[in-house]
């Protein structure tokens, strides 16, 4: 199987930090991978060693087949890169600024006119379009950044916090257009994140970043079976009052793990599901049940539960 | 060289698109024209200029209360290349569009590179046009056309001017990738300037009558130690060498710096020197000037490849 994305061992030292620390990462052509993790976990260095915009201290990396450290050029030209802060020039207007990075790509200016046009209108800033990019909002910006990673016709995207800093309209449009970059245009994507619902609907597989290195990996829910461990369930009940020895009762059916109360809020973790069971313990002790759901773990619980058990 | 055109056009059209830029223009060509109205108001003072070198006198004469263009140049030149310069990189790193740039397909130094010749360019352009405002003022005075010994020496003053203020350009680029904040950036590079036209010659002469101080009775010797000491430390400094480039290039009758021994010129004629003779008197001078700028740009460029792009 051909990798886009192939890093083996990849290791790099700030002033005697590790920042990456034996970095394995396979990207498979045409996903999404989320690259997950708290900030200073090493994301952002490993994006920049991929790009060959910082040497690896040692290991190696291909993007395409390409090493990055001794090919850059050829990695960044069929790669579109989001930095975390993406900035532009503040005078030119948005379309200056997207013909500018054509000629910086060598795009062929008879050509370039035609393909500014057409990202403006993926990204929805046609209409801005002449409008100086200082003047932007950090959504539009965001949504600029990634007309800029397109306007190369990439065949790999990185994103960095594309979701920092905007809001939840902002947000929506972003994932959205993540998506029909994949869908319409096959184009592989390297997602980095710490906003765990975010990305949890829109990545085909994840890794989680820790320390420099992928601890786990795999789609979400694998991910969610190999740290909660296998048939788990959470049950989350909301009762009409917590009244005494309720706790204690529901502790001792078969099967629970443990409970978690916040107000009248119970999360109630047990290998199976003890609906039944649980809501008969609920009555016995005088009061009732006025919400009763099963849960799937989300990626933000996983996420939490991974980090607290360091 | 993969983007270096690209970079380095867009980086001209943003020089002579900016303000700072036509703010610096305007004061420029003011003080082109009026250094050059008022010499020709005060063709006196052209008198001990030889008479085939006329024209030279609007870049040196220094017409009543005014300085001379040559000040003006070794004084505020200095100005402009630290204005073009001191946030080229800063700048760019704050708006973050220096990893935007970096993520196309370019080389890393294309980007300094391209910075570095656009700001030359720009100095450039922005000197023909006074050299020209103030020949166009002085032919039309006198009245005579200028001949191709003026016009070398001037072209040679050109081109020592243009070298000199890219010093100072490549300064600013230097402190601009040196610093993060393109304010302490832009406090240093005057710091830069005011030691190097004003503290320069205090310390060269405290320096120099520490070690060969000159009394009221003192042997020729260590009045020429004492010279020798203070033109040494001064050679550190762009604005010093400029000066006597400039000294040198538009004053023909100017034979020699320093300390001479009036043995030495008895029974000279005081007839001009050739311009290739008195470009012999401050070859060390103009050779010195090149190699600061050629040093300060290799310093930031080696500063600027080895920067992690985390610290960019």
């Amino acid at each position: 199987m051909e990798w886009v994305v192939e890093a083996n061992q990849l290791k790099k030292v700030y002033n005697g930090v590790k920042a990456v620390d034996g970095m394995d990462l396979r990207i498979k052509e045409g996903e999404i991978f989320g690259f997950l993790g708290p900030n200073g976990a090493g994301k952002t260095t490993t994006i920049l060693m991929l790009l060959g915009l910082t040497e690896p201290t040692s290991g190696e990396v291909k993007v395409f087949g390409y090493n990055s450290t001794k090919n850059p050029l050829e990695v960044k030209r069929i790669t579109g890169y989001l930095p975390e802060n993406i900035g532009f020039y503040e005078d030119l207007t948005a379309r200056e600024n997207l013909i500018y990075i054509t000629k910086l790509n060598g795009i062929p200016p008879s050509e370039s006119a035609a393909r500014v046009e057409e990202v403006l209108s993926v990204v929805g800033l046609s209409e801005v379009a002449d409008k100086e990019a200082g003047k932007f909002s950090r959504g539009m910006l965001q949504r600029l950044g990634m007309a800029a990673t397109l306007v190369k016709q990439p065949k790999l995207v990185i994103l960095d916090e594309p979701t920092l800093g905007i809001d939840p309209e902002g947000v929506e449009q972003i994932l959205n257009l993540i998506r029909k970059m994949k869908e319409e245009k096959n184009i592989t994507i390297l997602l980095s994140s710490h906003f765990l619902h975010q990305v949890q609907r829109i990545c085909d597989r994840i890794g989680i970043v820790s320390q420099g290195k992928i601890v786990i990996e795999g789609s979400v829910d694998e991910v969610g079976e190999k740290i909660m461990g296998e048939g788990g369930t959470q049950i989350q009940v909301q009762v009409s009052q917590l009244t005494p020895g309720l706790l204690d009762s529901i502790k001792e059916i078969e099967g629970v793990r443990d409970i978690d109360v916040s107000g009248n809020f119970l999360n109630i973790r047990c290998d199976r599901d003890l609906r039944l069971e649980v809501s008969r313990a609920i009555v016995e002790k005088g009061c009732f049940p006025l919400l009763f759901k099963t849960q799937d773990y989300t990626l933000e619980e996983i996420y939490v539960r991974y980090f607290r058990e360091r | 060289m993969s983007g270096i055109r690209v970079i380095l056009w867009k980086e001209m059209v943003d020089y002579f698109g900016s303000k700072r830029f036509l703010i610096l223009f305007i004061i420029i060509c003011l003080t082109g024209i009026s250094v050059a109205y008022l010499a020709s108001q005060n063709l006196g003072s052209f008198a001990h200029i030889p008479g085939e070198f006329l024209l030279l006198g609007f870049f040196i004469s220094s017409a009543g209360s005014l300085p001379s263009f040559t000040f003006f140049v070794s004084f505020f030149g200095p100005l402009i290349g630290l204005i073009l310069g001191f946030d080229a990189i800063s700048g760019e790193r704050s708006r973050g569009t220096i990893s935007m740039v970096l993520s196309q397909p370019v080389f890393r130094d294309s980007l300094i590179n391209g910075k570095f010749l656009a700001g030359l360019a720009t100095i450039a352009v922005m000197f023909v046009s006074i050299f020209l405002i103030i020949l166009g003022l002085g032919i039309w005075t006198l009245g005579f056309s200028p001949n191709l010994e003026e016009i070398s020496r001037i072209g040679v003053y050109y081109l020592a001017s243009v070298v000199y203020v890219g010093f100072w350009l490549s300064l600013g680029i230097l402190f601009s990738i040196l610093f993060r904040r393109t304010s302490s950036s832009a406090l240093t590079s005057i710091m830069m300037w005011i030691f190097f036209t004003f503290f320069i010659y205090m310390i060269a002469n405290v320096v120099a009558d520490q070690i060969a101080p000159v009394a009221a009775v003192t042997t020729p010797e260590v009045v020429a130690k004492n010279e020798a000491i203070r033109r040494m430390i001064l050679r550190i400094s762009p604005a010093a060498l400029f000066d006597q480039i400039a000294t040198a290039v538009l004053n023909p009758s100017v034979r020699a710096f320093g300390f001479i021994n009036p043995a030495q010129i008895s029974g000279l004629l005081p007839t001009p020197l050739s311009l290739g003779q008195s470009l012999m008197i401050v070859w060390p001078e103009f050779v010195g000037l090149v190699a600061l700028m050629l040093i300060c740009f290799a310093v930031s460029y080696v500063v600027f490849m080895r920067q992690e792009i985390r610290s960019l």
